[in-house]
């Protein structure tokens, strides 16, 4: 196996952490790849399929990582990068030397905040399970011509059009210190996707079952407002105005059921 | 009798909308998909989706107009009934998704903006921002979890599709797949099986396509027999940021919003693009196309692309070309840019780390969209067009139908919209309306399917099906050539990019077609598996991918070298003129050959060899015409 030559800068050292399977031990297995111009983690993951084998020469398996769009829209690559919760695809490794220097190494982990299946594959089915529990869909009547949708204004889209663009990637359950592999906290995506719902004109027709779901278990008073979650969102979601707007919708609605009640 | 179900394979637009069309009319449906659908590749599109509206419509466009723009569009290859049908029905897809909560950029009043785009003279483009592909996908796929909450969608993520099930008298009655957590192989009764698996890009090494785009659920229905349609018509899109793991797409709504393309006037001019006067710029395409400008279609500015870097113009001598957003150049702020193309805006600036609206952007073309597909047919609605006839007839069951039984192809996956070249902006559209207007069919399809269906089919039909592809997992599994199946794609990738891409010239494709054969060989016989996992096997997946692959190039190229003719983005040099750089590019192609090239090309799967056969075009409603775009005499 004939590895390509590096070109005039030194390789660089990647410390992977790897597991073979669910209940299996991790391990972590250092990776020596050539320097190319305009590298991202992605095309490093892609090289080390390509030539399987660990910087001591030994001949290993390819990384298992999830992946699809690479341009940081489908949220497939997430994953620990220097201990931070971002996508492979659009973290550059020209900017990670700038950072680190050129001799740094670079670690790569699977997120934790989610049960591992395979090397950096994580099992995210709770994000969509808790979609599914807050009613995330706007509830229509059915596929035939009804004509146009309610009539929005431009402000309006902003607002809805921010909150729309989350890919489902876990980047901000992953920086929340409340979220846990064990614990039944929603995180700032569902807080964000209720807001989302919640405003649209069909959509909060279901507000109040939504709502529901925010004042139990694992609801908005388990948030501890730590904002992690705004500074690690690749989409500049404003997570935190959403998990304020949940709050204040909240005690209205406590309110509400209170004096109907 | 037992409840007939539905199999959809592919989670993109075509896949969802069918899906929940389907689950509308109470019929179940067993989605799957290689990645969550929320991933799937029609996340990436940007620019919009193309209807007729209120404000078009008063300055004269029409749904017809909007269907004669995308035949032609299409150099005439579409058959004309199906592509009419969309057009007619795209209003309603609009209204549908804007229903559905789709944020549409709005105008001041609240009615939904419009944009230009490639290939028309009338704003008729509706989008979302510079990601109208991610807000359509997450519309849809919320309406699939609403019926999956209501038990009549169940999903089927991280599965691969390995092959249809044909009863004994070829009908398909179920698919055979892999869960690709635990590589369990499980076959599953289906009364008709939904092929939307998108396109195959990954065919090219580098494209515009996600990584999970290979086509080979396509594949694996062409080697069962289903025929392909038009495989050699792939589209490069002229906009893309060059790259080694792919090239990003730039959206033509750059071009549509008031972005221009251009090179210096001297070649290798090395000075910073913004310090070039305006004077010393050649902005190419709207010298050579003063009417449509920068909003030519894709092939045509593909072409003007690579010719002015032929010729040495090429920003740094290279192969670029300036795509200029500035306000310099556009004479439109940048706050007003900045919303209407943020997607885009970010995708270059986070992986060029230049802000495009400061400085033009470096591009060149990439492979971004496969014409071609799974063969379908079309019943036509025989009524004349004045009393709504002329597109297709609603509910019958040949629609979208490949010529499998019970096997139905939509979306990308299918070949039936686009032609010789897809306009921009209808691809969102061909793969929602395929999705919602083949519902009722297959449901026309289920009631006809009295006996004969899937829960009648003898097991051992589906455990002969099962133990074909357990064998062929564990002999993947064991392969223990020197063959890496990642490397076999690279080599493959640049052959097929290199040859069969931009400018065809046949002793260039037979190269590739050579060097295809070459590697079926070496991969049949030296591959080798470096992970032997029976758990979460990517590299297992990748490499049986690579297969597909393999054979889905040799029916693209083999149908490339037949056709002798230049039409849409098939752009065929005669083997003489291939290096007379003398010659302009338009005089040194074949021409368009209507007399002997007027008809699809058909593939079949036939003693493991992709074979040629023809049929003709419905041109029904208008008469084919040179495509010209009122293009100038070339300045010599």
């Amino acid at each position: 196996m004939t590895v390509p030559q590096t070109q005039n800068q030194p390789p660089i050292v990647f410390n992977i952490k790897r597991q073979d399977k669910p209940d299996s031990m991790p391990y972590w297995q250092t990776f020596s790849v050539p320097y190319r111009p305009n590298m991202n983690v992605t095309s490093v993951l892609q090289y080390i399929s390509a030539y399987p084998q660990t910087a001591e020469g030994e001949k290993t398996a390819p990384i298992n990582y999830d992946v699809a769009c690479l341009e940081e829209v489908c949220g497939s690559c997430t994953m620990l990068i220097n201990g931070v919760a971002r996508q492979a695809c659009s973290a550059l490794i020209d900017q990670m030397r700038g950072e680190k220097g050129a001799e740094a190494t670079i670690t790569i982990e699977p997120m934790s905040k989610f049960p591992v299946v395979r090397d950096l594959i994580v099992d995210r089915t709770r994000m969509f399970e808790n979609l599914k529990r807050i009613k995330g869909w706007i509830p229509v009547d059915g596929y035939y011509n009804l004509g146009a949708g309610p009539k929005i204004e431009p402000r309006k889209q902003d607002s809805l059009y921010a909150l729309s663009r989350c890919m489902t990637c876990g980047c901000c359950l992953e920086a929340c210190p409340q979220f846990t592999l064990e614990n039944a906290f929603v995180g700032a995506q569902i807080f964000s996707q209720v807001r989302y719902f919640n405003m649209h004109p069909t959509g909060k027709v279901d507000a109040d079952e939504r709502m529901e779901v925010m004042m139990g278990d694992g609801g908005i008073t388990d948030c501890g407002n730590a904002q992690n979650c705004v500074k690690v969102c690749p989409k500049e979601i404003p997570l935190t105005e959403s998990i304020g707007w949940i709050g204040r919708k909240a005690t209205v609605y406590a309110v509400k059921e209170f004096l109907v009640k | 009798m037992a409840q007939k179900r539905v199999i959809v394979v592919g989670g993109g637009l075509a896949g969802l909308s069918a899906a929940m069309k389907l689950a509308e009319d109470g019929i179940p449906v067993d989605l799957f998909s290689l990645v969550p659908v929320k991933r799937s590749h029609s996340v990436c599109a940007q620019g919009g989706i193309n209807a007729c509206n209120e404000v078009a419509r008063q300055q004269g466009y029409s749904e017809w107009e909007h269907f004669e723009e995308t035949v032609l569009g299409g150099d005439f290859l579409a058959n004309q009934p199906p592509v009419y049908e969309m057009a007619k029905m795209a209003p309603d897809v609009i209204n549908l998704l804007d229903r559905m909560g789709v944020p549409f950029n709005r105008t001041a009043e609240g009615f939904r903006d419009l944009r230009l785009f490639g290939g028309s003279l009338y704003k008729r483009t509706h989008f979302a921002g510079a990601t109208t592909g991610q807000q359509l996908l997450y519309a849809l796929d919320e309406q699939c979890r609403r019926w999956e909450a209501a038990g009549l969608i169940t999903k089927y993520e991280f599965w691969d599709f390995l092959s249809p099930v044909l009863s004994d008298n070829g009908v398909c009655s179920g698919i055979v797949a892999q869960d690709l957590r635990t590589m369990q192989i499980r076959a599953f009764r289906g009364d008709a099986v939904i092929i939307a698996s998108g396109g195959n890009g990954l065919i090219f090494g580098q494209s515009t396509m996600s990584v999970i785009c290979s086509g080979s659920a396509a594949a694996r229905c062409y080697t069962a027999g289903a025929r392909l349609g038009n495989p050699e018509f792939m589209q490069v899109h002229p906009t893309a940021i060059p790259g080694e793991d792919k090239c990003r797409l730039m959206s033509e709504s750059a071009r549509g919003e008031g972005g221009r393309i251009w090179v210096p006037k001297k070649k290798g001019d090395a000075r910073h693009a913004n310090d070039i006067p305006e004077g010393e710029r050649d902005y190419f395409l709207e010298r050579i196309y003063p009417k449509y400008k920068n909003i030519v279609p894709r092939d045509i500015a593909t072409r003007e692309i690579f010719y002015i870097c032929e010729q040495g113009y090429g920003v740094g001598n290279g192969q670029m070309v300036y795509l200029d957003l500035t306000e310099k150049a556009t004479g439109i702020k940048y706050e007003v840019l900045k919303k209407k193309l943020g997607g885009i805006l970010e995708i270059y600036e986070k992986f060029v780390g230049v802000d495009p609206l400061h400085e033009p952007m470096k591009i060149y073309p990439a492979v971004h969209y496969a014409m071609g597909g799974l063969w379908v047919d079309f019943a036509k609605d025989g009524r004349p067009v004045e009393q709504g006839g002329g597109g297709m007839e609603k509910g019958n069951p040949r629609n979208q139908m490949t010529n499998i039984p019970g096997l139905y192809a939509a979306g990308e996956a299918d070949f039936q919209y686009h032609g010789a070249n897809r306009l921009g902006a209808n691809s969102l559209l061909s793969c929602i309306f395929t999705g919602l207007f083949m519902g009722p069919s297959v449901k026309k399809y289920l009631s006809d399917v009295q006996k004969g269906s899937a829960a009648d089919v003898n097991a051992f039909v589906y455990e002969t099906r099962l133990k074909d592809q357990q064998k062929k997992y564990e002999t993947l599994l064991k392969a223990s050539g020197d063959q890496n199946p990642y490397l076999i794609h690279r080599e493959l990738g640049k052959s097929m990019s290199d040859n069969c891409t931009i400018i065809r010239v046949n002793k260039r494709m037979k190269v590739t077609l050579a060097l295809i054969d070459e590697l079926k060989n070496r991969y049949q016989t030296r591959l080798g598996m470096p992970d032997g996992s029976t758990w979460t096997n990517q590299t297992l997946t990748f490499a049986r991918a690579t297969g597909d692959m393999l054979l889905l190039s040799e029916a693209i190229t083999k149908a490339a070298i037949a056709r002798d003719e230049s039409r849409g983005a098939h752009f065929k040099v005669p083997d003489d003129k291939a290096d007379r750089h003398d010659i302009p590019l338009d005089e040194r192609a074949f021409q368009r050959d209507d007399a002997n090239w007027l008809k699809t090309t058909l593939v079949t799967y036939k003693d493991q060899r992709a074979e040629l056969s023809y049929e003709p075009v419905d041109t029904s409603l208008v008469k084919p015409r040179p495509r010209t775009y009122g293009k100038t005499a070339a300045v010599k």
